[in-house]
């Protein structure tokens, strides 16, 4: 067994050895441009792109002709939800999101929410100062407003029944199981609704989303569903046609492929359309321009392709790797939580919080195990997992929580070198937390007045 | 975020972890932060009647950087009076542990541990004189 461990193959999968070898071709000798049409060249490089965009499209039970190559899942989901919304502005403009969404996703919505913001904010200056010749700040707005008898909130709301090119979304809460709630998702929808994007399965705790009920809810209002697929596809069986799903975004480097290229599946039938985010020289249908990847789309459709194949016995084999783990650390110490839904979980995902242990400290004490905190301690804003915090978690367990991300190389071997490793050193550090003290002398920690700072 | 050899130093290997009889009249508990925002510290001195810090203990909930802040200020105290332990400030312990400016909040607690563990000590004896 070879230190440190990688268990955390949510961020990133290491490339599979034969993933490496379909790519290496394309990498010295065949070395074409897929968009050469006259040379053999380009023939063999476009050849190779189109094997691979099959194995892909076979992956997630879709076309070939529905496959879109990105640089990675983040474009992918910057294009689906830009380009739906810029494609389909005279139809509506109100999205429907989860708040436990990945950032690629949040923050496309976040963006479009300040663009349409920016217009009307725009269009009533104009509208109020009976346009351009003048410069309007804000702060002349109500003046203004009154000067040319016009009420100032009537005025706004006109502008906003109007297509602006940004959006209006929904961040809908998910229940403490951290899936989303049918009912809540329908009640949501509106006439104006064009798109609703919500991932199969969440990179932080790994909860699957009940993603083909939210697909037929969706297709009997004639919404649009893009489905961020990016944890789950190669590790739950996923399918656009039995799910009804019209766009999803995938990532190479997530199973076992290469970083830097991915996909954004584009259903044909009925046919979706959306707006390019690039402009160029046409390449994807136009979707997508840009030279295409050849080695890494290479890499990327054999790590479908070996995903495909590896499902059923791999899935089992990470399942029982995930359940050892779980049940090896939770027999052992007392007040451990496993965050988010048990039943509907990717197989090799664990997020769970350590009461009265901090996770960047017990990230640190077993640095022979690489893994993740769920708090964003390492990052410079301190606050605690907005995933966690969705689903209801109080914040001092959200500072508590460790997630493994058991992959294709773990073995057995490693998982119960990180159990006694894990409980080992929970317990030191209870036996330093004053809060596991105090919580074991019967206080209760809620009646503590505490220093905020 | 990479850590200095001596926060990890502190951190493996933390010096006067512990529990000091809160009751005792010469010992004062400084108990600061929140386990919401993360970090939780408490710090214990038993104080001479002289005015002289005889010992110290801590207990931290936090990253490596509080328990690193923490142990630090344990062996700073030991020796000093109460007047001159409470000239240490954060900006000692941050230079000292070489913390990374997004972990500055750490030294921070060390300091205002250490300011509430002096003033539950005065608190007490002026309870007990009165």
């Amino acid at each position: 067994m070879n230190l440190p461990i990688y268990m955390d193959n949510h961020a990133t999968t290491p490339l599979d050895p034969r993933v490496l070898e379909a790519m290496l071709p394309y990498l010295r000798e065949d070395f074409g441009n897929a968009a050469s049409r006259n040379h053999a060249f380009g023939w063999k490089a476009e050849a190779a792109v189109e094997k691979a965009r099959r194995q892909v499209a076979d992956l997630i039970g879709a076309s070939e002709k529905e496959i879109v190559f990105t640089s990675g899942a983040t474009e992918s989901d910057n294009l689906a939800i830009k380009g739906v919304i810029e494609f389909y502005k005279s139809k509506g403009d109100h999205i429907i999101t989860l708040k436990t969404e990945h950032k690629a996703v949040l923050d496309t919505c976040k963006r479009l929410e300040r663009v349409r913001q920016e217009r009307l904010d725009e269009l009533k200056l104009l509208r109020l100062g009976q346009l351009a010749e003048r410069d309007v700040t804000p702060e002349e707005v109500p003046e203004l407003a009154a000067k040319f008898n016009l009420d100032a909130d009537d005025t706004y709301k006109k502008w906003a029944e109007m297509p602006t090119g940004g959006a209006r979304v929904t961040y809908l809460d998910v229940e403490r199981d951290g899936r989303v709630s049918l009912e809540k998702l329908a009640a949501a929808m509106t006439p104006k609704t064009v798109l609703v994007s919500i991932m199969f399965a969440n990179n932080e705790i790994g909860v699957v989303q009940p993603v083909a009920e939210i697909g037929k809810l969706c297709r009997e209002r004639g919404i649009l569903f893009h489905c961020d697929a990016v944890q789950g596809v190669g590790k739950v069986p996923f399918d656009v046609e039995k799910m009804n799903v019209d766009l999803a975004s995938i990532s190479a480097h997530k199973m076992y492929g290469p970083k830097g290229v991915g996909a954004l599946y584009v259903r044909r039938k009925p046919r979706v359309r959306i707006a390019p985010m690039v402009d160029g020289g046409g390449h994807e249908r136009g979707m997508r321009s840009g030279t295409l990847n050849v080695a890494s789309i290479v890499g990327f459709g054999a790590a479908a392709e070996v995903a495909k194949l590896d499902l059923p016995e791999e899935s089992a084999r990470l399942f029982r790797l995930r359940e050892r783990l779980r049940t090896g650390i939770m027999e052992q110490l007392d007040m451990v939580t496993v965050n988010g839904s048990l039943e509907h979980r990717m197989p090799g995902s664990l997020n769970i919080s350590f009461s009265y242990v901090e996770g960047e400290a017990l990230m640190m004490s077993i640095k022979d195990v690489a893994v993740s905190s769920g708090s964003a301690c390492t990052s410079a804003s301190l606050e605690p997992s907005y995933v966690l915090r969705a689903l209801g978690v109080e914040e001092d367990m959200a500072h508590s929580s460790i997630r493994f991300g058991l992959g294709r190389f773990n073995t057995e071997e490693e998982v119960d070198f990180v159990i006694r490793l894990v409980v080992d050193k929970v317990r030191k550090l209870r036996d330093m937390s004053p809060l596991y003290e105090m919580a074991k002398e019967g206080i209760d920690l809620k009646s503590i007045e505490w220093t905020a700072h | 975020m990479a850590y200095s050899e001596k926060v990890i130093e502190h951190y493996e290997n933390p010096r006067n972890v512990g529990t000091l009889d809160k009751n005792d009249p010469n010992v004062g508990t400084g108990l600061v932060g929140a386990p919401a925002c993360g970090d939780v510290m408490r710090l214990q001195l038993k104080i001479s009647d002289t005015g002289v810090i005889e010992d110290a203990r801590f207990k931290t909930f936090g990253c490596g950087s509080a328990i690193a802040s923490s142990s630090l200020v344990t062996e700073w105290v030991k020796g000093k009076t109460v007047d001159q332990a409470m000239t240490i400030s954060n900006k000692d312990v941050a230079r000292e542990l070489a913390l990374p400016p997004v972990k500055i909040h750490c030294s921070v607690l060390a300091e205002d541990a250490i300011k509430a563990a002096i003033e539950d000590f005065k608190k007490k004896r002026a309870s007990r004189q009165a």
